[in-house]
């Protein structure tokens, strides 16, 4: 049986977050009634010129640079031809030879757990198309096509790596990775589930040492990691099956189907592509000089790599804490201010990854939507180290901030949490257990030191819990041994 | 540079056209006529040219990000041959 090795490359479309169109002032929110978010130019009518909008420029410099690519000092756009209702002007621009970015690359887990640098050929700034609803259940089934343009024209960046991933799970970390990274630097809302980041998935096998690669399948279609990671699976045992079987491979596109976990194809070989693409004359070139590099470079957070090495390697978090947090821009963000009044990384982590996730959990809300306010957590935490009230009190105090959005001070009044550190208070308590407890007391001076446990767990009871635990054992033994 | 009637076909399945014989015929001999005429820009040593990327000595003409109103609804579908529920209505194309 031949052994064969599976070669992929990626192709991601990512929605940027601008307000406005790439070439017009339309909205981009995709919640709008159909062809309301719709102008002469973004409908393709007769006379009209695009203009660039340089927020999109901005945005795919930044998505470049988080991706470790080189910013191209030129760069212009083109028209890909193809006929298409979702197109209203009977082209796509985009860019060609000439895109934006080029040279990137991203450093993935490979199946062996080691460091795996995954090259990124280009990313070029191109116009979304418009949605397609159907008359029927599917296009097959429908007696016509109801277009909606309010995406037409939306800006997109299409990200094309170099074919470096080896496997369905590489495909996925890949996706995994450039999906954080593109949300640290606020590029795009990437939602897979709504399309606001797509993934198109090229796949090919060769005998194992062959040099040259075989013929690939491109699957469209991809909404989710789970779905990469079947639809590669997929494609990798019917090629494989096919090859053993001596068949040769066709060179198609296929829809991924994802209820039956299938892939069909959507086009026949001679209608392979032919998109004559040319120079777009409406659109001018765009030239980047390093200035404006820089100021862009100036929005761009740490991204997740590095800000998964800080946690690791300067706080001692744990690989797994630290990636975590990390894989939750929010929850990350939400560590590092608490960490900014309450310098203490492993304690935090110990919170927000026990007792907050859990809350957080619980709500059934997400992170970004809760009250819970950094450095009220900060105060809690400070409160603790200072010995002003308990462990068990403190995660009353958390759950009453996240419940109501009280601050932590008025609940540890209100509930009474405050822990007796006052030396004379306890002093009295000390002295009270000592007197009606003359046995262990005896068996303690005679050396019988458990009698000690015994003792402080009577004060605490006492006390209802709410005794310094540290200030009454120095007082119990200052009582004991000296009196 | 003479162009072939199957590439005259295929160059209008792209553009969706249907030509009849003498169309087809007539194309060829237009396109092919075209065609010879770039040839003589071949004649040309461009080694030390750079590639023109826009006629007009223009660069970096930009928009705002800024939000303005469209076109409301009744004029966008205004030409539209068919409509339905606030949609174009088109044929299905496979």
């Amino acid at each position: 049986m031949t052994q064969y090795e599976t070669v992929i490359g990626l192709e991601f479309h990512a929605e940027l977050k601008t307000k406005t169109k790439i070439f017009c002032s339309c909205p981009t929110d995709f919640s709008a009634e159909p062809n309301t978010h719709v102008c002469p130019v973004c409908l393709g009518l007769p006379g009209v010129l695009p203009v660039l909008n340089k927020r999109a420029v901005e945005l795919a410099i930044k998505a470049g640079l988080a991706l470790n690519c080189q910013i191209s000092h030129l760069s212009k756009f083109d028209r890909k031809n193809y006929f298409y209702p979702d197109l209203p002007k009977g082209y796509q621009v985009t860019q060609f030879p000439l895109p934006i970015c080029t040279n990137g690359y991203l450093i993935i887990k490979d199946d062996a757990g080691n460091d795996k640098r995954i090259r990124i050929n280009r990313i070029h700034l191109e116009e979304d198309a418009g949605k397609l609803v159907h008359s029927g259940t599917t296009i097959a089934t429908s007696a016509y096509s109801l277009p909606d343009y309010n995406r037409a024209a939306v800006p997109l960046i299409e990200i094309v790596t170099e074919p470096d991933l080896s496997s369905a799970e590489e495909a996925k970390n890949f996706a995994e990775m450039l999906k954080l990274t593109l949300q640290y630097a606020a590029v795009s809302d990437v939602k897979m589930e709504q399309g606001s980041l797509r993934c198109d998935v090229n796949i090919s096998l060769r005998p194992q040492g062959q040099k040259e690669l075989g013929v690939k399948t491109e699957i469209k279609n991809l909404n989710s990691f789970r779905s990469i990671l079947r639809a590669v699976a997929y494609e990798q045992t019917r090629q494989t099956e096919a090859l053993d079987n001596g068949e040769r491979i066709i060179q198609e596109t296929l829809t991924w189907d994802d209820d039956n976990g299938t892939a069909f194809s959507m086009r026949s070989k001679e209608d392979a592509h032919d998109y004559h693409y040319f120079p777009e004359p409406d659109l001018v070139p765009t030239i980047v000089e390093q200035d404006w590099i820089d100021e862009v470079a100036k929005e761009l957070p740490e991204l997740p790599q590095k800000r998964k090495y800080r946690l690791v390697d300067q706080y001692g978090l744990s690989d797994y804490d630290a990636s975590t947090i990390v894989n939750n821009p929010v929850l990350a963000l939400f560590f590092d201010r608490v960490l900014y009044h309450y310098d203490d990384p492993k304690t935090v982590a110990n919170w927000l990854l026990g007792e907050i996730s859990r809350l957080v959990k619980s709500s059934e809300e997400e992170i970004e939507m809760i009250s819970l306010k950094p450095d009220d957590v900060a105060y809690l935490l400070t409160q603790v180290k200072e010995g002003a009230i308990n462990n068990n009190s403190a995660k009353a105090v958390l759950e009453e901030m996240f419940q109501t959005g009280k601050e932590p001070d008025a609940i540890i009044k209100e509930k009474g949490f405050a822990q007796i550190s006052d030396t004379s208070a306890l002093q009295d308590a000390v002295k009270a257990v000592i007197s009606a407890n003359p046995q262990p007391v005896a068996d303690y001076r005679q050396g019988k030191k458990q009698a000690l446990g015994f003792l402080l767990g009577q004060i605490m009871k006492a006390t209802g819990g709410q005794a310094n635990p540290q200030a009454v054992r120095e007082i119990l033994i200052n009582a004991l041994d000296n009196e | 540079m003479a162009i072939s009637i199957s590439q005259v076909e295929y160059v209008a399945k792209l553009a969706k056209l249907k030509l009849t014989e003498e169309e087809k015929i007539d194309y060829a001999k237009n396109l092919s006529a075209v065609l010879d005429y770039m040839e003589h820009l071949k004649e040309i040593d461009t080694r030390n040219v750079v590639a023109t990327t826009h006629v007009l000595p223009l660069q970096n003409v930009f928009r705002e990000d800024v939000v303005k109103p469209g076109l409301p609804i009744k004029e966008a579908l205004a030409n539209a041959p068919d409509q339905q529920d606030g949609y174009f209505k088109v044929p299905r194309i496979l």
